[in-house]
């Protein structure tokens, strides 16, 4: 599915990933722990075609395709779809109106036919009360207003209706009380298929309780320098990213 | 200086031009260098105008003949679609007059339209009885070598509601000026503007608002889009005198330059002579967020579509206050219809 090697990338002539190489298999869950400045964030918007974010080295493919070739929603069409650390609020744009916007891009970007109206807002409803969304806030404007709550799980509301293949979830849990991180996470579980991967972003080890994922790989000074299995997490949280820094 | 005097006269000296502070950024002083005589009636036929479908009480005022006042007695409702056309190169002065009664209610769909490069004037004065209400919509769709100038007087009196729209493409040079004495009183006064301008074209948002009385309240927004080497002006003045005291006055002017040769110029104006008022302004003038942009292009809207969503939601929030649905619908239309990419 997704494979990086040896990926460079530079913000204003500064370099921050410095040889990241990482391989997701399809069906797979991987989490990138780091510590605060890391590149996790960079990681996410190099992965999804940011301006600003200028690969110097290195390559990333989704199936073989070269992403870092495509324009940013190219690779949305392709599949890629990244939950925001900080969700962008969109006014005059009802969340609705945004969401299926998006979705007939991509369709008519692979030759599907757009979704009809009513199948839309079936859809809408469906996934909306498996969020617990109040649907009348799908008709205010897209993360306007919203508390950090609302819109991460307004995030999980698009993934869940723009179905894509390569989850990019970049520090979903922060501003998530117990509850909401519940909802979110079932919200994203429900998406786990064998024809599908993640890769889940975060500094704490809390959100892969919930989330539990295949892999854990530690990113720190620009490149992974640790990987294993679930039990990695929890030694993290339990020793902090001191070592790892020094190794970085 | 005055456009009136100019006409009357065929005098360009009288022309208002860069050196009226009011009219500092809308030169025809500079543009015009000869006034030809008023063009002869024009009596072919028209086609449909914007409003048509919305109205059953339509008044046409062709090159400026044909403006009869309206009329809307106490307690009366109305809805009126008043189009002024000009047809041909030369100069059109239309004057109507507009008398709403005691608790009557007007909804006034006005429109411009041109088809080349005349000069045309509308003169328009608003008398409101106390109790009135009236919603105004002026959609002005000019041409791009006519020039156009709209001036409206309006005088509120106690408990009268007025609400205002101005939404236009501009033209070579277009002047759409609202003026309005508000005597407080609980009466209350909305004067809203989109403008969307491409190529060269100019236009220019004047209000003038004079709060004379007590307990008024005045709300304003307008927003803009300009690209390619159009320019776009706002000139927004509220006037508070003297014992205008509890006014209440808010304006706001917001604009998205979308290239690097398009132009808007903004002045925002509150001079407050009471002491107890609540009056604020805010004015804003930028790019389209790029952040906002990005974020739409990752769920997979191409650049061209995102921007035009973007664009079109950022004057969304003015459409969105008009009160008459099936013009908000038109409006929308309108808009819908240039890709703002």
């Amino acid at each position: 599915m997704l494979s990086v090697s040896n990926l460079h990338a530079a913000v204003d002539g500064k370099e921050i990933l410095k040889g990241l190489s990482l391989d997701v298999p399809a069906g797979e869950v991987h989490a990138i722990m780091g510590p605060n400045g890391a590149g996790k964030s960079t990681l996410s918007y190099v992965l999804t075609g940011r301006d600003g974010y200028e690969v110097t080295q290195g390559s990333a493919t989704l199936d073989g395709e070269d992403l870092l070739a495509l324009a940013p929603d190219e690779r949305g069409a392709r599949g890629v779809f990244l939950s925001f650390q900080y969700p962008l609020e969109i006014p005059g744009v009802p969340a609705l109106t945004f969401i299926r916007t998006a979705l007939n891009a991509q369709r008519r970007a692979r030759g599907e036919p757009e979704i009809t109206a009513p199948e839309f807002l079936k859809l809408a409803r469906t996934k909306a009360a498996e969020l617990k969304i109040d649907f009348e806030m799908l008709k205010r404007a897209l993360n306007v207003g919203f508390s950090g709550g609302e819109k991460k799980r307004m995030e999980i509301l698009q993934m869940a209706m723009l179905s894509p293949r390569f989850l990019i979830l970049d520090e979903t849990d922060s501003g998530l009380d117990i509850d909401a991180l519940r909802i979110v996470s079932d919200g994203v579980n429900a998406l786990r298929s064998p024809d599908r991967a993640m890769l889940v972003i975060t500094h704490y080890q809390r959100l892969l309780d919930y989330i539990k994922p295949d892999r854990v790989h530690v990113l720190a000074g620009g490149r992974i320098v640790a990987s294993g299995g679930p039990e990695l997490a929890h030694e993290l949280e339990k020793n902090g990213y001191e070592r790892y820094e020094e190794a970085a | 200086m005055s456009l009136t005097t100019a006409i009357r006269d065929r005098d360009v000296a009288e022309l208002p031009g860069k050196r009226d502070e009011d009219w500092r950024w809308t030169d025809l002083r500079g543009l015009i260098r000869k006034l030809p005589p008023p063009s002869e009636p024009f009596t072919a036929e028209v086609g449909a105008g914007p409003f048509d479908a919305l109205a059953s009480d339509r008044r046409l005022i062709v090159n400026g003949r044909g403006a009869d006042p309206i009329e809307i007695a106490r307690g009366k409702t109305a809805l009126v679609a008043a189009r002024f056309v000009s047809r041909g190169a030369g100069v059109h002065v239309a004057r109507l007059n507009i008398i709403v009664g005691p608790d009557a209610r007007l909804t006034l769909l006005e429109s411009y339209e041109s088809d080349g490069a005349s000069l045309s004037q509308a003169a328009i004065t608003i008398t409101l009885y106390p109790g009135a209400r009236i919603e105004r919509l002026v959609l002005a769709q000019d041409h791009a070598e006519a020039v156009s100038v709209s001036q409206a007087q309006v005088s509120l009196a106690a408990r009268t509601h007025f609400a205002q729209t101005v939404v236009t493409s501009g033209a070579r040079r277009q002047r759409l000026e609202t003026r309005v004495q508000h005597p407080g009183a609980g009466a209350e006064l909305r004067l809203d503007g989109v403008y969307l301008l491409a190529d060269k074209r100019h236009s220019d948002q004047t209000t003038v608002v004079t709060h004379a009385g007590p307990d008024g309240v005045t709300v304003q927004l307008a927003k803009g889009v300009v690209r390619d080497q159009a320019r776009g002006i706002f000139q927004g003045r509220i006037v508070v005198e003297e014992g205008a005291d509890r006014t209440d006055a808010r304006m706001g002017h917001h604009a998205l330059v979308l290239s690097d040769r398009a132009e808007v110029d903004a002045k925002p104006e509150l001079e407050i002579y009471a002491d107890d008022v609540a009056c604020a302004h805010g004015n804003t003038v930028g790019a389209l967020d790029e952040d906002a942009l990005f974020y739409a292009r990752q769920r997979g809207m191409p650049e061209a579509e995102a921007r035009a969503l973007l664009t079109e939601a950022f004057i969304g929030e003015v459409v969105d206050r008009i009160g008459h649905e099936g013009a908000r619908e038109v409006v929308r239309a309108w808009a819908a219809e240039r890709r703002w990419d």
